[in-house]
């Protein structure tokens, strides 16, 4: 009996020509996936990560669901020319807490994985409402309808609560302040603001879309970019601390 | 109290599916009224109204039909079912045409971004995903439910399994097309690519898929023919490999039940590697498996020859579906995931090249003794010349996967254009040939309404392809270079902005490309119309007897 007469065990049975795939297709998701949950090296430990503060959180979801990602990469390569041009290649650490990952596949626009405190609100601001005003040649897309928008507070304690369900380590406390915090965030006057700036150390607060009232989507989407980037000081990170 | 043999029941999938959807429809209400956003209350009342009509038409089919089913054979020849392969063959042009008109709009906006019109809807972040899902899954899916349902019966002799069963796949495929593409005009994404739909959508379609699977299996396992023929491993392999993929990428918690929003399992570096293990493998067994499955049965069918190599088709079905799950690290070269799960990527892909040009070779010489049909057959040429573009794009693929190439590759327009190669060459092309014999069969009509407009849409399409991916290799490699093109003072030389302008007028022939290919799809669409209308009718008719003729002696 040849081998291939005994293939006709596949092709005479559905059952086991199903099993056979499933066999088959099982081995390479299996040997690359599985890994990554537990060898320790896969995410470095490193100081100063730590999860989205609300009003952060809710500008990711603005950027998540206006597409950016298209043509916005979140991933510096340890290349020459990416490092002098974006800075310090991007740590696993750094998007360790992002359901989902926001890395990309295209570079339409420039990287954004570190452009938090490269330019000012105010850039943000008129860049975000219509590019061509600051980059004449820019092919962006205008968002004037941000400034314009409120954030949707209402489910803002359910959106830490279901990113903590998934590994996210939001506490109690900041559960149960969620929507305070986000108020606080972009308001300095608030009186919610040291309560804020000790549930997230390091986090800033400021009126980021320049208006008065209630935050609005470009408040979001700005205290998102601004913090990208910055939670790890490069000054102080040792790339060989996590040789194992 | 004996019923007579006329008697007439509803079946078990009738009166289910009638229960099914009744409940799905006051769930559905429920939830519009209670939703947290408007596209889910727009969504839920859509699902509403969907159930409301499923159970009219299950219900209006059931008095209007007579008591028995339709026949498993009529004279000794299978009944065979092509209601649903109709609707999924019409509305695949549909979408096709949809997919790559929005396909042109967002090209023509990187050439001019006034076409965003600064409006939420129709800017490019939210238009590039309904363009890639209505290609792929819309158009593309549409065309291997319907050539699979058509392939099957015909390959195994029998009438496809299930009576209602096969239209729930169809229009509850549909269905998820439509709320996927509503959602992304909306906002309503998990931005991860070519799995954007969220998770009421995802639930919806994993319904859809296992009754798909339970369709085309239930028929293979009736078979009437002692072997199952070669096309049909591969649209297994690609259904049950999507459904594996679907349910291993897309794990997510709600926000709330009654909102669309939702996290997902997964995150950073892992949710990455699912992400493209996912991604790479929706182009290995959606847009590979499944269209090479139409390649098995298509070109022997059209060329009147048998498929050249049994063995070669063993060796390369096995080889593929096992070398294809390991490639998708090649997404994430020099990126934050382990070097070693890289490696791996590259590896593999590379070794991938070898069994795709073994079903290239496969489905090429099938082709001998028949060559000189090339000249005086158009279809038969745009299904050839689609294997043609396999071939390329599985040869510049693992070219692309190899870390060094990839450092300059990756991130610019060269990947866009290799996947439009394929995209356009392969899947588009390969999917025609397949429209253009498959809608004369379903139809009965003798041939199609003109020949000389197949030839136009093959040349106005090559051209727009050969455009469309010389400027994207021109400018991929271009802004690749400047990127990292240093002075003589060891200076970047180039600012961003300074790259994105040189795309311009490689962004202006691309869209023309794409143009270019549009106009061949409505030149195909009128073609198939006028073949459906005015097409003469095939004068040995009974072979494809629909269910409603075949029934009259009975009634």
């Amino acid at each position: 009996m040849s081998f291939w007469t005994r293939h006709q065990i596949f092709e005479k049975n559905s059952i086991v020509l199903i099993v056979g795939i499933l066999a088959v297709i099982a081995i390479g998701g299996l040997v690359e996936i599985t890994p990554l949950f537990y060898l320790k090296s896969t995410i470095e430990v490193v100081d100063g990560i730590r999860p989205y503060t609300p009003l952060e959180l809710a500008g990711r979801n603005v950027y998540v669901r206006e597409g950016c990602y298209l043509c916005h990469s979140q991933m510096i390569r340890p290349l020459r020319d990416e490092v002098e041009r974006y800075g310090h290649y991007s740590l696993a650490a750094e998007s360790m807490y992002d359901h989902p990952f926001q890395w990309g596949s295209k570079r339409t626009g420039p990287d954004l994985a570190r452009v938090g405190a490269k330019y000012s609100d105010d850039w943000h601001v008129t860049h975000l409402t219509n590019p061509r005003a600051i980059v004449p040649q820019s092919v962006m897309p205008g968002y004037p309808f941000l400034a314009e928008t409120d954030v949707d507070t209402a489910t803002m304690a359910d959106h830490l609560r279901a990113s903590r369900a998934v590994g996210v380590p939001y506490t109690d406390d900041q559960i149960a302040n969620a929507v305070a915090d986000l108020k606080a965030q972009a308001d300095p006057d608030n009186a919610g603001v040291d309560a804020f700036a000790k549930r997230y150390p390091k986090a800033v607060a400021r009126n980021f879309d320049g208006k008065s009232g209630a935050p609005t989507e470009m408040d979001a989407l700005i205290a998102y970019l601004q913090m990208l980037g910055t939670l790890v000081d490069f000054k102080l990170y040792n790339e060989k601390a996590n040789l194992r | 109290m004996n019923q007579s043999q006329s008697a007439k029941w509803m079946t078990n999938g009738e009166a289910g599916l009638t229960v099914f959807f009744s409940a799905s429809a006051f769930l559905c209400l429920i939830a519009a009224a209670k939703a947290l956003d408007t596209a889910f209350a727009f969504h839920a009342s859509l699902g509403a109204a969907a159930s409301l009509a499923a159970v009219f038409v299950i219900l209006n089919r059931y008095f209007d039909r007579p008591s028995s089913l339709p026949l498993q054979e009529i004279d000794g020849r299978p009944n065979y079912n092509l209601g649903p392969i109709k609707f999924a063959a019409a509305i695949s042009v549909f979408w096709g045409i949809a997919g790559f008109a929005v396909g042109l709009l967002i090209a023509s906006q990187l050439a001019w971004p006034a076409l965003n019109f600064d409006l939420p809807w129709t800017s490019f972040g939210r238009l590039r995903p309904l363009h890639t899902s209505a290609v792929i899954f819309a158009f593309g899916g549409n065309v291997l439910i319907a050539t699979s349902f058509y392939v099957v019966q015909k390959t195994s002799r029998v009438r496809l399994a299930g009576d209602l069963a096969p239209w729930f796949v169809v229009l509850g495929y549909n269905f998820f097309i439509l709320i996927a593409g509503t959602g992304y005009l909306l906002g309503v994404t998990q931005s991860k690519e070519y799995a954007e739909p969220e998770w009421y959508a995802d639930l919806w379609l994993t319904i859809v898929w296992v009754t798909y699977l339970l369709v085309f299996l239930m028929t293979l396992v009736k078979r009437k023919e002692p072997h199952i023929y070669v096309a049909n491993w591969f649209y297994l392999a690609f259904i049950i490999t999507i459904a594996v993929l679907h349910l291993g990428n897309n794990p997510a918690l709600p926000v709330s039940v009654f909102g669309s929003k939702s996290y997902i399992a997964w995150g950073g570096v892992q949710d990455a590697m699912f992400q493209w293990w996912y991604g790479h493998n929706a182009v290995g067994f959606f847009l590979t498996a499944g269209f090479l499955a139409i390649m098995y049965y298509f070109i022997p069918k059209r060329a009147e020859r048998p498929v050249y190599s049994y063995r070669l088709s063993i060796i390369h079905f096995w080889a593929i579906i096992f070398l294809y799950i390991w490639a998708g690290p090649h997404h994430l070269h020099y990126t934050a995931l382990p070097d070693w799960a890289q490696t791996l990527g590259m590896t593999f892909s590379i070794m991938l090249w070898m069994p795709s040009w073994g079903g290239m070779i496969n489905g090429l010489m099938t082709l001998s003794g028949a060559w000189d049909k090339l000249r005086t057959d158009p279809v038969l040429r745009m299904l050839v010349v689609s294997v043609a573009f396999y071939g390329m794009a599985t040869f510049e693929g693992p070219l692309m996967s190899i870390k060094v190439v990839n450092s300059l590759s990756h991130y610019t327009d060269w990947t866009i254009g290799h996947v439009h190669s394929g995209a356009l060459g392969w899947v588009g092309f390969v999917s025609f040939g397949a429209l253009y014999c498959l809608i004369p069969w379903l139809w009965n009509r003798k041939g199609l309404y003109s020949l000389k407009l197949v030839n136009w849409h093959f040349w106005i399409a090559t051209i727009g392809i050969v455009l469309y991916i010389s400027a994207m290799w021109v400018s991929g490699i271009l802004q690749g270079l400047m990127w990292r093109a240093y002075t003589s003072l060891g200076f970047l030389e180039y600012s961003f902005i300074e790259t994105v302008e040189a795309m311009h007028p490689f962004y202006i022939i691309r869209a023309a490309g794409g143009g270019l290919f549009l106009i061949g799809a409505l030149i195909m669409a009128y073609n198939l119309w006028m073949t459906v209308r005015v097409g003469e009718a095939d004068e040995i008719a009974p072979m494809l007897a629909s269910p409603p003729v075949a029934l009259q002696p009975a009634e």
